[in-house]
């Protein structure tokens, strides 16, 4: 099918209050998430986080303990997987070895009872969608695992479904393929104007395909954002330490503001309201800055290199600040004279923005 | 030229790795050789001799015209694929129930499976004689429960032979297709289900095909050692089931020499044969397909 011949209806899903429990161990803690039409959202979470586990339950694969499900406001937490009209595309993607590529995607027209000429003509375009036109008569184990992936994904959008889930669709793939899949499902997203939830472990990955994503920890939600809100302003310690490289280092409260190993910071916006801080160092934040240089904007912290490590187009620079806690540098790796002066052993001063001092709640 | 020098080293090397896999295969070689293959040429040889030890295909004649003999060969593959039907028939559910369940009470339910098949052929035999003649207990059972009138007969018939000769094959069945059952990744069902399919239509067009590499070496399994069944038919056909064991028996004890016998032998190995290879060409059964 043309891109256009495909109905571009997104369908709203809205998960309230949604807990997962195996005996008593909890795997999904009161879960609430409203996901707009045609949104693609990622649920994030290093394993055994519960990511996994509501998508199981937004497939009908597994029953939630407690709450609701809702696609377009209609309940669907009681209707099995078959009755859902949602495509799903598995981590280990759960192609049919027992059909070669065409009747694997014809398998849910066929079970639709579409008319023959309709199943051949959706098949190949679906085929045609994913770039694999004219691989029908494949038979499954002789496709690569680029090309599986391919075909798990035509399988599960020829029939329209109004959702599609995908299972880590992309961790089995090397990183170069990985990268080129992710800019195509992106792109297949967008024209066919799906509501897309997809669960990933790869905070990269997240931060690259999704509207918006959903932070899981120990089977709670931690922070619902757009990926550049979810990287500048990280709800809490945990999102900032698994959202990007940082370094956290705690940090004291000093009158109506903090310090870093008594040295007061300056930094933007009111301190959060906890009993431990931490402030977050990402390493492409941090700049040298000329011994005993000063300004109004930024924290200067004294240290000493320990190690330089070069990784291609980026350098980075191990930092062991005054009283022990390392923090890493990362600049480009450009023949600048100011990095003249950088070799380990040198007493460096390290410059971070206010604008970019980070305090959160440990 | 030091190249080539190599080159015939590695070449040497190359030739004498192949002599030592040849040398690791030998003892297995010859096991078969001697227990598969010797037996075999000298049962064709034996067939092709007359009392005085002459050649003569003169076995093959009484083969072919005594009528006895061909519907034996007849009867042989009818009980054997009516074993093999009611065993597939009773077993492939019970298996499926087992794949189901936990793994250590499957292990459990399977020993109770293999339990007949660990019995002395006599005791499960005359046990059958027991539960199916006239005032056996499945009789005493039916007329009781008021299904029938008077009491079936069950004893000394086909029936009773396939019934005593499936209680013993279901196990054939059940290990090899379990073994794939359990293999089958529960993805493949999710997968279905997401795309649509029922149970009926997940268990149809996507379980019952991957579970067919473990059914058709089972299948095999049963077709083939029912061939061969010599007391069951004899105590549980009471005469009237004759299979090909009881009709070597009887010809060794009728004829001088083995010629007779051995020609019947012959007769049904290559019966098999045909069978099965016409069954595994229009069938597209593949034994040594991986589950």
């Amino acid at each position: 099918m043309s891109v256009a011949e495909m109905s571009t209806r997104g369908v709203a899903v809205e998960i309230a209050h949604v807990s997962k429990s195996y005996g008593r161990v909890v795997a999904l803690d009161d879960m609430s998430l409203s996901i707009r039409p045609g949104e693609f959202v990622t649920l994030l979470g290093p394993s055994g986080s519960g990511k996994t586990t509501l998508l199981m339950i937004l497939g009908g694969f597994v029953r939630p303990t407690t709450g609701d499900i809702t696609f377009d406001g209609r309940a669907v937490v009681r209707l099995p997987p078959h009755k859902r009209n949602i495509g799903v595309v598995f981590q280990s993607y759960a192609l049919f070895p027992n059909m070669d590529v065409a009747a694997n995607v014809a398998f849910p027209l066929r079970l639709r009872r579409l008319p023959a000429p309709e199943i051949a003509r959706r098949v190949a375009a679906a085929l045609d969608l994913v770039r694999l036109g004219g691989y029908g008569a494949r038979q499954v184990h002789e496709l690569s695992g680029g090309q599986s992936q391919r075909v798990a994904l035509a399988r599960a959008i020829v029939f329209e479904p109004d959702i599609l889930l995908m299972d880590e669709p992309l961790s089995a793939l090397d990183k170069k393929l990985r990268e080129q899949m992710q800019v195509e499902i992106r792109r297949l997203h967008d024209a066919l104007g799906l509501t897309t939830i997809y669960v990933t472990h790869d905070q990269r990955e997240a931060l690259t395909m999704s509207d918006r994503v959903a932070v899981i920890a120990g089977g709670r939600l931690r922070q619902f954002a757009a990926p550049r809100e979810l990287y500048e302003r990280p709800a809490d310690a945990f999102v900032a330490d698994f959202v990007g490289e940082s370094t956290l280092l705690p940090v004291a409260r000093m009158g109506a503001g903090v310090a870093l190993q008594g040295q007061a910071l300056r930094h933007d916006g009111p301190v959060p309201d906890a009993a431990a801080l931490v402030l977050v160092l990402r390493p492409e934040k941090l700049t040298f800055a000329a011994p005993g240089a000063n300004a109004d904007d930024i924290n200067h912290l004294p240290g000493t290199l320990r190690g330089i490590v070069f990784q291609g187009e980026t350098v980075l620079y191990q930092v062991a600040l005054g009283d022990g806690g390392e923090v890493t540098v990362r600049d480009l790796s450009r023949n600048e004279p100011q990095h003249a002066g950088l070799f380990p052993g040198a007493a460096v001063t390290v410059a971070l923005h206010r604008r970019d001092t980070l305090v959160l709640p440990a | 030229m030091t190249d080539d020098r190599n080159a015939a080293v590695h070449a040497r090397e190359a030739r004498h790795e192949r002599a030592r896999m040849l040398g690791l295969a030998l003892p297995a070689l010859a096991v078969i050789g001697a227990a598969v293959v010797v037996p075999i040429l000298w049962v064709l040889y034996l067939s092709v001799l007359d009392v005085q030890g002459h050649f003569t295909l003169g076995n093959y004649l009484v083969l072919a015209t005594e009528g006895a003999n061909l519907s034996v060969i007849v009867t042989t593959l009818k009980v054997s694929l009516l074993v093999t039907v009611v065993s597939v028939v009773i077993g492939y559910p019970l298996t499926y129930l087992l794949a189901q369940l936990p793994p250590s009470l499957a292990t459990i339910c399977m020993l109770g499976i293999l339990l007949p098949y660990m019995t002395s052929v006599l005791v499960r035999t005359y046990a059958w004689m027991v539960l199916l003649g006239r005032r056996g207990i499945v009789n005493t059972m039916l007329v009781w429960l008021g299904i029938t009138d008077a009491p079936l007969q069950l004893m000394f018939n086909t029936t009773a032979t396939v019934i005593g000769m499936v209680h013993v094959m279901v196990p054939l069945l059940a290990l090899p297709l379990y073994a794939t059952m359990r293999a089958i990744d529960h993805g493949f069902l999710r997968a279905a289900a997401s795309l649509g399919a029922g149970p009926v239509a997940t268990f149809w067009r996507v379980y019952f095909p991957l579970s067919l590499p473990g059914l058709s070496a089972g299948t095999f399994l049963i077709f083939v050692t029912s061939l061969g069944f010599f007391i069951t038919p004899t105590v549980l056909g009471g005469g009237r089931v004759t299979m090909i064991g009881q009709q070597i028996a009887t010809a060794i004890a009728t004829y001088d020499g083995f010629g007779v016998a051995t020609a019947l032998g012959v007769g049904l190995l290559a019966a098999t044969a045909i069978l099965l290879g016409f069954a595994m060409r229009v069938l597209r059964l593949d034994l040594m397909r991986a589950p």
